[in-house]
């Protein structure tokens, strides 16, 4: 989908990804994520590369997708807690996730009762519950309101002010101080290229 | 570790909260043994001798179709990402969701097993055997079950296809389960086929995780 395309994030650092639908701007973050394998090139973690500790590099991370796997039976204080053990955190800041995205009021309610804004807020409310330095977040702003996006940014700067990262696909102006961006049809690979895949 | 019990935990309960999924699975179980008398006539004798292998076979079925919603419902909904990126390595996630399978699925059938098998007018003497093989059974079931789940994610037909995977890999636990149960019944004892049986089960335990981790990551790239 894109060739030739070289960045680095810094700690603090943001880099926000642009492009049209179908650019790759999704697969770009899901190989930093390391849920897609690159055809050809590297991904590198702290100078070396991300195979030397996979394990290390997906505690470093978190990824919210498009889908954020939320289970209709289970409620908001569940879903946090289960994702934060996956993650190994043994001390989650489930009621910090909770409040930090204003979940309080539901967060005993079953998901299935939740907006699909306030699903996308309790996606969003992992990356509280259980710290990683490096944010992977695909298009995060979609179906939140003014006060989930400014709940949002919020978050974030707090995030880049502790020293972390983080890497955003998205449609919408989203205010990111000094944000490296990427415009991603930039690196687009021509057609033939695809076609001999 | 932390990771490996919060994933049963998780899958535990969603199972609770959808009870109607244990339910649907025992029910078809206990169904689909009441049937066979229907079928092919009340006659105590002829009963007896295939109560076992119709109480393997339809908890065979049984299990299958339970297996579509393994990794299916975590594939569609994104959860197998973070599944996927999680603490653990990616083969201990299958096999905590194979556990969390076999006791919401493999282990009622073997608990409601023996009953069905007093209503065919098996000799109790074989109950022992047919419980012992469907414990030691039901879990190199829900293991090899995964490995098929795993593969038939993102088909167009996976309930099909899924089906079609994991029946000749039953054949095994099915031919020992069943022999286990004949043999107890005669001077030789079961003791032999079950010992094949925990084998089988055993050589499932590290190699199946391992098989059904890479159809996950072929899924999710």
């Amino acid at each position: 989908m894109f060739r030739g395309l070289d960045c680095r994030l810094p700690a603090g650092g943001a880099l926000v990804l642009t492009g049209p639908n179908g650019s790759g701007k999704s697969s770009l973050l899901r190989l930093l994520a390391t849920l897609l394998v690159p055809v050809a090139g590297r991904l590198l973690w702290g100078g070396a590369p991300v195979a030397h500790d996979p394990a290390g590099y997906r505690g470093a991370i978190h990824y919210v997708g498009h889908l954020d796997g939320v289970k209709p039976a289970l409620t908001p204080r569940e879903m946090l807690a289960f994702w934060a053990a996956l993650r190994g955190a043994q001390y989650p800041g489930i009621d910090a996730a909770l409040a930090t995205f204003g979940l309080e009021r539901i967060a005993d309610w079953p998901c299935r009762w939740l907006s699909a804004g306030q699903r996308r807020r309790l996606a969003l409310a992992r990356l509280i519950a259980a710290r990683a330095p490096i944010w992977l977040l695909d298009e995060p702003g979609a179906a939140l309101d003014t006060d989930g996006e400014a709940r949002l940014a919020a978050a974030i700067a707090a995030h880049r002010a502790a020293g972390g990262s983080i890497a955003v696909a998205t449609h919408q102006p989203i205010a990111l101080t000094g944000a490296m961006s990427l415009a991603i049809d930039d690196f687009a690979a021509p057609p033939a290229e695809l076609a001999a895949l | 570790m932390h990771a490996f019990a919060a994933l049963i935990r998780h899958d535990l309960r969603l199972a609770a909260r959808q009870g109607g999924d244990i339910g649907l699975v025992l029910g078809f179980f206990v169904l689909a043994v009441i049937l066979f008398p229907f079928g092919i006539g009340p006659e105590p004798e002829l009963l007896r001798r295939v109560a076992a292998g119709i109480i393997w076979v339809a908890a065979l079925l049984a299990a299958v179709l339970s297996l579509d919603r393994l990794f299916a419902s975590d594939y569609g909904d994104g959860g197998l990402d973070l599944i996927a990126l999680s603490a653990m390595p990616l083969e201990l996630a299958v096999l905590a969701k194979s556990a969390a399978h076999w006791l919401t699925t493999g282990l009622p059938l073997v608990v409601v097993s023996p009953v069905l098998a007093l209503f065919l007018d098996l000799d109790p003497v074989a109950l022992p055997a047919l419980v012992l093989g469907l414990l030691i059974g039901t879990p190199a079931m829900s293991l090899i079950g995964a490995i098929a789940a795993a593969l038939s994610l993102g088909a167009r037909r996976p309930g099909v296809l899924l089906t079609l995977l994991v029946l000749p890999l039953y054949l095994p636990p099915l031919i020992f389960g069943t022999a286990a149960v004949e043999a107890s019944l005669s001077a030789e004892g079961a003791r032999a086929h079950l010992v094949l049986l925990a084998a089988l089960a055993l050589a499932a335990l590290p190699l199946a995780p391992l098989a059904a981790a890479a159809a996950l990551r072929q899924a999710l790239d």
